[in-house]
């Protein structure tokens, strides 16, 4: 259970590091959501439930719903469409 | 009683001149000041010119980073310094990490003797198994009505800066905004299908964490976000127009004013009763059965209410600023 928790700590390290660096908007948002899913994970093993479940759904859901609409308005997700297309 | 006077005494009146200015009928100044026509503020072609030439001057020396050597001192200055900065803030940090009590430990200062009476004598004193649930809504139910009033606080701003009244502007709106607000959601049926069946299980595992607040894991916070997260889910699927029929902004109003107030209430009784040391006459009841542990149960609701609320607000006033 100790390297579990381990390599989720490693995990959250990587992926704070990996939200900063990303350069696609819509990439950090995803990378932040992971965060918080294996933040609740972490808030389990850490024995306080409570925290658990309002991370998931806030943290993960909520948040992050917050985060794409705002990328949306902005218009920052088309543009990226675009340069595919 | 006013009676009617002949128009040239009321020209002769010393007020009717600043009443008829206030009313907007005349301009005192008409006529008396010397007036000057504003300035033109087209600027001639040679004064554009020259102040490109300017511009383009400044752009040039400052920019320039091979022959500046002021400038690119500065840079490798500025370089070198938010290094040792950012290393100088981590090593604190991990020294004052380092200094931190190991978790858990029995000697920590965070085990005194609040701890000992909230695991001691909580569950007679609240009546909550959760022994969480019945810190933050009978211990610190204060902080816990202050947090609630936060969140309605931040829609209320929320609800300032994105509300969009086409009514008041009578403007035109972007029409790909509009296009997008029609065809939204974009008739999906696989996420249509997978929220038919999700919704009730999310609705329902939310019913549940709010009233199972005072015996398990969970309580009204989470059990609103995840409600709240649920309605998005629909909004998403079906379209606000469905979700309209049974929650409008009259609903966010009415209950998020309701809970609110009931929570106001409730805790100023038990906060009086209990600071004069007089019975509340509220049952603990058994603890263990859902209808028990006093006012905790009914706060919960409201808790949740106030949570589910505000996180569709929230979403509906980013989606489309309104409800």
């Amino acid at each position: 259970m100790l390297i579990f928790e381990h390599i989720l700590l490693l995990f959250l390290v990587a992926c704070a590091i990996a939200v900063s660096f990303s350069k696609n908007l819509l990439n950090s948002i995803i990378i932040f959501m992971s965060y918080s899913l294996v933040m609740s994970i972490i808030w389990i093993l850490l024995e306080s439930p409570d925290l658990a479940i309002t991370e998931a759904a806030v943290g993960a859901g909520v948040t992050s719903l917050l985060f794409f609409v705002t990328l949306k308005k902005i218009r920052a997700m088309k543009e990226e469409d675009k340069k595919h297309e | 009683m006013s009676k009617p006077i002949p128009e040239e005494e009321y020209n002769r009146k010393p007020l009717t001149p600043v009443i008829r200015w206030v009313m907007g009928e005349a301009d005192p100044y008409l006529g008396n000041v010397e007036m000057r026509r504003p300035r033109d503020n087209a600027p001639s072609e040679g004064l554009v010119q020259s102040h490109r030439k300017d511009r383009e001057e400044v752009i040039e020396q400052v920019f320039d980073r091979e022959h500046n050597r002021v400038l690119k001192g500065f840079n490798v200055f500025y370089r070198f310094t938010a290094v040792l900065c950012c290393v100088a803030l981590i090593a604190m940090l991990l020294v004052a990490v380092y200094y931190l009590p190991p978790v858990g430990h029995a000697d920590n200062p965070t085990s005194n003797e609040v701890a000992a009476r909230y695991i001691e004598s909580g569950l007679q004193e609240t009546g909550a198994v959760n022994i969480v649930t019945g810190m933050i809504l009978d211990y610190r139910a204060f902080d816990t009505f202050g947090e609630s009033n936060v969140l309605f606080i931040a829609t209320c701003t929320v609800l300032i800066l994105l509300r969009d009244d086409q009514k008041k502007k009578k403007k035109l709106p972007d029409p790909e905004e509009v296009r997008e607000r029609r065809f939204e959601p974009g008739d999906d049926i696989i996420l249509q299908r997978v929220t038919f069946i999700l919704f009730p299980i999310i609705m329902i595992f939310g019913i549940y964490v709010i009233l199972n607040g005072h015996l398990s894991p969970g309580g009204g916070f989470s059990g609103g976000a995840i409600m709240g997260a649920g309605l998005i889910l629909y909004a998403n699927a079906f379209g606000f127009e469905k979700l309209n029929r049974f929650f409008t902004e009259k609903t966010y109003k009415w209950v998020s004013f309701g809970a609110l107030s009931f929570y106001c209430l409730a805790k100023s009784y038990s906060f009086f009763t209990g600071a004069n040391h007089l019975p509340s006459g509220i049952p603990l009841g058994n603890a263990g059965d859902i209808i028990s542990s006093g006012l905790i149960f009914p706060l919960n609701i409201c808790v949740g209410m106030v949570v589910a609320c505000t996180m569709y607000a929230f979403f509906t006033l980013f989606r489309k600023g309104g409800f």
